[in-house]
């Protein structure tokens, strides 16, 4: 396996230099929760999940949801890299008119996006929906869904919480991102939601804590998520805001700021270090 | 006849389990009010209850949908459309889904729980989103139409009923267009456009007024969106005068739909029969019919008003 982690590791170092390569030619675009989720995503698309870029509506398929959905560098990256649509894309044309790559994720225009999503709250209900269709058809195909530590205030979050529980969606495994950081401050600043793992506890989901930037943690918890019956699964991933490049880390001004040039080139020379 | 709305959206549903396989109905603590227990105890595997979560509830349709399963959302208007709006239109209308709304208690004729529960302006907000079709029905057999007309189309609807009955205007069920209208009645002086509740009392209306010699066309204008533009036209033409009719707020709603198009194309005397900009209150429905200017004498009064207009044209 440790092997196929140092691959996955080399992976994880190219996407979130094309992130910022996307980020900073379109002028637009959020880096720091982009950053603290591309192990995640890596671990997903090119471990995990059964996805096939050639049929990307294959009803059989595993599905994600990025429900911070403000993210969508990261998963746009990720879903090229993994043969969706090709790379050029990244580059030319995102938050453009016209475009594929819309700022927040499509699942009309781009290839390989399960959910349209952007407002935040609303995703984690949306990945219920997809996994309660699993069940009711008799598929055993696992919805994925990402939310951000900010997003945990919506409220309708909790309600998506209480109703996975009571449909009995074990296969469904959320994400959290536990950055610690939201638009204006730290979390704890801004709505202090107090101990995340006992809330979810408490809800009645099977609850896991991981270093979200760890495959050797991450991967078998994952697989751990996806062998646990009779409730939906979620993994508390610790992170890192603007993981990789130094200036980044834990600022909240990097929630949605563009680098300058010299910021830009400071930030892809430590990504590629 | 009186038939209840409820009764039809129950049976509607219990008819279409023969002939679609894919549809589950979704719904938040109401099953029981929407008279839906019978359809839960044979079918449940095929009714979901989210709890009093409607926010949840609408998106998880679209959740559901993206996998091809057709949810039906039911409850009361102010629940299903006016609470989730956002989750409707990030989830449900971006991108283009096919999950149908049906609701009821929407309008005054929710009665005595009063303004709260009195959804005035759910067609304006439905019809204000890209992709969302949107239709009334005026009675029982227009409910089971309008069900099996939205089934056979993919994309996001919403159906507005009333609370509780309606006299039926339909002998047999009739044929349901999206985009369409039903001309109930021809007369030469005076177009009354009206959908829902109001479509009886708008023909009873033009009863009142045919006894002091007006001749009123009435037409049921089910489909607010999209409009029978070509129909409404066509009356407009003829009768060069109208008034439209909902238990809604005049603005945006049925009445804006109209003004728009004749404004476009055609522009006419119209007066607007509905809620004046102004909440409702508790009451019976004929109470406030009565206070708030929805009956058979406010519509003839409006007919009346936009008919001296058209002579003031010339």
């Amino acid at each position: 396996m440790q092997r196929e982690y140092d691959k996955y590791r080399k992976i994880a170092r190219e996407l979130r230099v094309s992130v910022l390569d996307m980020v900073y030619k379109a002028r637009s675009g959020h880096l720091g929760g982009a950053f603290s989720i591309i192990e995640v995503l890596t671990a997903l698309y090119f471990h995990e999940m059964r996805v096939n870029p050639k049929e990307p509506h294959d009803p059989e398929r595993d599905r994600f949801v990025l429900s911070k959905g403000h993210t969508a560098p990261a998963l746009y990256v990720t879903l090229a890299y993994a043969g969706f649509f090709p790379k050029e894309r990244l580059f030319d044309s995102f938050r453009s008119v016209d475009s594929i790559l819309q700022g927040h994720p499509d699942m009309k225009k781009t290839p390989g996006i399960d959910m349209t999503s952007g407002s935040l709250g609303i995703g984690l209900s949306n990945a219920a929906g997809m996994a309660l269709s699993g069940k009711i058809r008799g598929k055993d195909y696992t919805v994925y869904c990402m939310v951000g530590d900010g997003e945990l205030d919506e409220g309708q979050i909790w309600e998506a919480a209480a109703t996975a529980v009571c449909q009995g969606l074990d296969n469904l495994i959320v994400f959290v991102d536990l950055n610690g950081l939201q638009n204006d401050d730290l979390t704890c600043n801004v709505k202090n939601l107090g101990d995340i793992p006992a809330k979810w506890r408490a809800f009645g989901w099977d609850v896991t804590e991981v270093d979200g930037h760890c495959f050797e943690t991450l991967i078998p918890a994952i697989d751990l998520a996806k062998r646990h019956k009779g409730s939906p699964s979620v993994i508390i991933c610790n992170t890192v805001k603007g993981k990789g490049v130094s200036f980044m880390e834990n600022e909240v001004v990097w929630h949605g700021k563009t680098p300058n040039e010299e910021e830009y080139k400071a930030a892809r020379e430590e990504l590629l270090r | 006849m009186i038939r209840s709305f409820r009764d039809a959206l129950r049976d509607s549903l219990m008819a279409l389990v023969e002939t679609n396989k894919d549809f589950v109905v979704l719904n938040a603590d109401s099953a029981r009010v929407l008279n839906l227990d019978i359809f839960k105890a044979t079918y449940p595997d095929r009714i979901f209850c989210y709890g009093i979560s409607e926010a949840d509830m609408l998106s998880a349709a679209a959740g559901l949908s993206t996998t091809g399963i057709v949810p039906i959302v039911v409850g009361f208007s102010m629940f299903v459309t006016e609470k989730p709006f956002e989750q409707i239109r990030q989830s449900i209308c971006y991108p283009n889904l096919n999950v149908k709304i049906i609701a009821t208690h929407a309008g005054l004729c929710v009665g005595q729980d009063g303004a709260t529960h009195q959804t005035l302006e759910d067609l304006t907000v439905m019809r204000s989103l890209p992709n969302m079709k949107v239709f009334v029905a005026a009675d029982a057999a227009q409910t089971t139409a309008a069900i099996q007309a939205m089934m056979a189309y993919k994309g996001p609807c919403y159906l507005r009923l009333g609370r509780d009955t309606a006299q039926d205007l339909y002998e047999s069920q009739p044929e349901f267009r999206i985009g369409g209208s039903d001309l109930l009645r021809d007369g030469g002086d005076v177009t009354l456009a009206a959908c829902g509740l109001m479509v009886d009392q708008s023909l009873q209306a033009a009863e009142l007024l045919a006894a002091e010699g007006i001749q009123a066309t009435v037409l049921n204008l089910y489909s607010v969106k999209p409009l029978d533009e070509q129909m409404l036209l066509a009356q407009a033409q003829k009768t060069g005068a109208l008034v439209t009719v909902e238990d809604h707020t005049v603005l945006g709603g049925l009445g804006g739909a109209v003004a728009e198009t004749l404004a476009r194309y055609l522009p006419t005397p119209i007066e607007f029969v509905g809620t004046q900009d102004t909440f409702g209150e508790s009451g019976t429905q004929d109470e406030l019919f009565q206070k708030y200017g929805l009956t058979a004498i406010h519509i003839a009064n409006a007919a009346r008003r936009a008919v001296a207009r058209k002579a003031t044209r010339t």
